[in-house]
């Protein structure tokens, strides 16, 4: 059973296992999904610089604060506990052109250490990597009110156009930066 | 639309209507963060494949989601089933704002560099990889800077 268990889950598993986190947390108490919102909260909790965004009753919404900080634990009891003991297997036209763009690492582990490695926060890599792409994910979240699971999941689950909407456009900027954009980021941070 | 007979058998025994406790939520967090490392979502080579289009992982993952999802709310609005407390489920309708797009394109270039939404981002600590922390600190930077622009940002 471990054994089965520490292998990788298939994605019919994973996504019906996903999709169920809608109706559970309706049940337990009329939540919506949302995952970016907590980023909110925390500036709400302890950065509010009398901003109106961040002036609301955070507390109210700290159910929220408890979800993210069950994700961290669930992270570490797959990570740990249930990890998975053999090497990924990535797309080798992934692999490849990812090679081509100067990763090295494709066997220690789901993040490759090129990148993630705290050797590199204080250089280009970790400028890209950490700060820029972190930011434009914290900005990028709020501005269009929802991320993956706000919007893609919960959103489309109760089909709600605007959230089709984000949900292309999320997309299209990461195809856009894939595919336009890392070439030369990479060549720029020296991959 | 109308199961009255229904509804009224699972409103009675809300007599001890009680507060779920937040750590409740915390639990389902706990089992979302195990799927997620599980499945690989918080995967950074993951995600490049779904970009490059070289896997079908990711796009099962979320396609699943969201049928189970729609199948759920569905339901639940079909059969109108309550809360565990008694209340009747609402969930607040997705106001449309061109941030969607202007945002949502942004967050999309984000997503493809840290190979992660912000979900992932949590899972990812937990996971052991701790550097991820200053992408977290970047992301909650950004939110920030969010909340201080907004009102010259078009919406």
């Amino acid at each position: 059973m471990l054994d089965f268990i520490s292998q990788p889950w298939p994605w019919y598993v994973a996504g019906t296992l996903i999709g169920l986190i809608v109706p559970t947390l309706l049940i337990l108490g009329n939540k919506a999904f949302g995952i970016s919102s907590s980023l909110r909260h925390i500036c709400a909790a302890c950065i509010p610089a009398k901003l109106p965004f961040f002036d609301y009753d955070w507390r109210k919404e700290s159910w929220n604060l408890w979800f993210v900080g069950g994700i961290v634990v669930g992270g570490f009891i797959g990570g740990s506990l249930l990890k998975n003991p053999a090497a990924m297997i990535i797309a080798p036209d992934t692999l490849h052109s990812l090679q081509a763009l100067g990763i090295r690492d494709f066997t220690s582990g789901l993040l490759p250490t090129d990148i993630f490695n705290w050797g590199n926060l204080f250089t280009a890599k970790g400028l890209v990597f950490f700060i820029l792409g972190g930011f434009l994910v914290g900005f990028g979240t709020r501005y269009a009110r929802g991320c993956t699971s706000g919007h893609a999941i919960m959103g489309l689950s109760n089909l709600q156009w605007p959230s089709l909407v984000a949900t292309v456009s999320f997309m299209i900027g990461g195809f856009a930066m894939t595919h336009l954009g890392m070439p030369y980021l990479m060549r720029w941070v020296g991959l | 639309m109308v199961l009255t007979g229904k509804s009224e058998e699972k409103i009675a025994p809300v007599a001890t209507r009680t507060k779920v406790a937040n750590w409740k939520f915390g639990l389902v967090g706990v089992f979302f963060g195990i799927v997620f490392v599980k499945a690989e979502v918080i995967s950074w080579f993951r995600i490049q494949e779904m970009f490059r289009l070289d896997s079908f992982h990711m796009y099962g993952i979320i396609g699943t989601a969201v049928v189970i999802g729609i199948i759920s709310v569905f339901l639940i609005k079909r059969l109108n089933i309550k809360t565990l407390q008694g209340d009747p489920i609402t969930i607040t309708p997705k106001q449309f704002s061109k941030g969607q797009i202007y945002g949502g394109l942004m967050f999309g270039f984000g997503w493809a560099i840290t190979g992660a939404c912000p979900g992932p981002l949590f899972a990812q600590i937990g996971a052991g990889y701790s550097v991820v922390i200053v992408s977290l600190l970047s992301a909650i930077a950004g939110t920030w800077v969010y909340g201080a622009l907004q009102k010259y940002l078009p919406h």
